[in-house]
């Protein structure tokens, strides 16, 4: 099981090298790179820090520190995914409204061309 | 140009997607029922001849950017109705499944009963084409599920063949369901304390085309409007950031 905290160690650096170099090339806005960029960073330390693995573990009633540090993984991805579903749904209704927008307009000047012509 | 004449205009609205076989005799029937009713077809992205036949059976058309779905069309529709100042939109769909002869008969109703919503129902005499066992199935637990919740049951909740009135209009063109839209439509509506009536109308079979339902897409459709009514049954309207004009989801 010690193997699973190295393993986390290793993904949290890759996750922070693949964040930052997205962000780098402009594939990731700076807003939406934070919770990754927080999340890599809170999971590379608890990963090198068993002493604060274990006391979250006993608060979480879990006394094996990679198994807490896998739950603690699983509950940050669960809400980062959260978060990023409801910024999905925004952007899904503000593009609906701005597409319904577009149309309305068009027909409008298209009305406007007819009626002129 | 399509403007409303006078108090009491009807605007009719066609959504359709790729219905070419079907739109020119869809506008042609509506023509035909209602002389000099203006039609509108909203086309949601089609990319056979749709908007072409409309135009040629002499309909107004209204081009989504992009696909939206069945809800957005309908919205966009709606907005648009508003905006022109129409008292009445009656929908129908572009396959040709409804009869355009049942249109005045959904409009006097409309006129003449003051309430916001009139569906034309296949089952309002237990009389209509053919329904599968698991459509039937499907159709009478969303009654059993909306009777407590409208307070009255609604032989045909699934039904696109729908009139509404300008309050109506002001409220979906805030807040309308933007996939599977008419049993939420309904809850949207009661949260209003609005009122809808039913009607009996004839459904043909579809003529043209090909259906897209699939059990999978079934059980999808089920599990999605049952939640949806659920959250609207919940929701009370600020709770969410909406856009003035923007979809209600």
């Amino acid at each position: 099981m010690e193997h699973l905290l190295d393993l986390t160690t290793a993904l949290s650096l890759l996750l922070l090298v693949l964040v930052l170099a997205s962000l780098r090339r402009a594939h990731i806005r700076v807003e939406y790179s934070v919770s990754w960029l927080v999340a890599a960073a809170a999971l590379l330390f608890l990963s090198r820090s068993p002493g604060v693995l274990r006391v979250i573990g006993g608060l979480l009633g879990i006394s094996n520190p990679p198994l807490a540090m896998l739950m603690i993984s699983g509950g940050v991805f669960l809400l980062i995914f959260f978060r990023f579903s409801v910024i999905v749904s925004h952007l899904r209704d503000d593009n609906i409204a701005l597409a319904q927008r577009v149309a309305i307009l068009e027909f409008h000047i298209q009305s406007f061309r007819n009626h002129g012509n | 140009m399509i403007r409303p004449k006078g108090p009491g205009s009807l605007l009719v609205i066609v959504p359709a997607l790729n219905e070419e076989g079907a739109i020119a005799g869809v506008i042609r029937a509506i023509n035909s029922s209602v002389p000099g009713v203006p039609v509108l077809v909203i086309d949601d992205g089609s990319v056979d001849g749709t908007v072409f036949q409309a135009r040629a059976a002499g309909a107004e058309v209204l081009s989504l950017p992009h696909h939206l779905g069945l809800g957005g069309s309908v919205q966009a529709g709606y907005k648009l109705a508003y905006e022109l100042g129409f008292d009445y939109v009656i929908r129908i769909d572009g396959d040709g499944q409804h009869d355009a002869r049942d249109i005045p008969r959904v409009l006097e109703k409309l006129m003449t009963s003051g309430c916001e919503m009139v569906i034309g129902s296949r089952f309002v005499f237990h009389h209509g084409c053919g329904t599968s066992a698991a459509r039937s199935a499907g159709i009478n637990l969303f009654r059993l599920v909306l009777r407590p919740i409208l307070g009255k049951t609604v032989h045909d909740p699934t039904s696109g063949f729908v009139g509404v009135n300008r309050r109506a209009l002001d409220v979906f063109g805030r807040s309308f369901p933007l996939e599977y839209p008419e049993i939420e439509a309904l809850v949207v509506l009661q949260r209003r304390r609005f009122r809808f009536e039913e009607i009996p109308c004839k459904m043909r079979p579809r003529t043209t085309g090909r259906s897209s339902i699939t059990p999978l897409k079934s059980f999808y459709y089920l599990t999605h409007v049952l939640l949806g009514v659920f959250v609207n049954v919940l929701k009370y309207d600020g709770r969410r950031r909406v856009p003035p004009d923007g979809p209600g989801g």
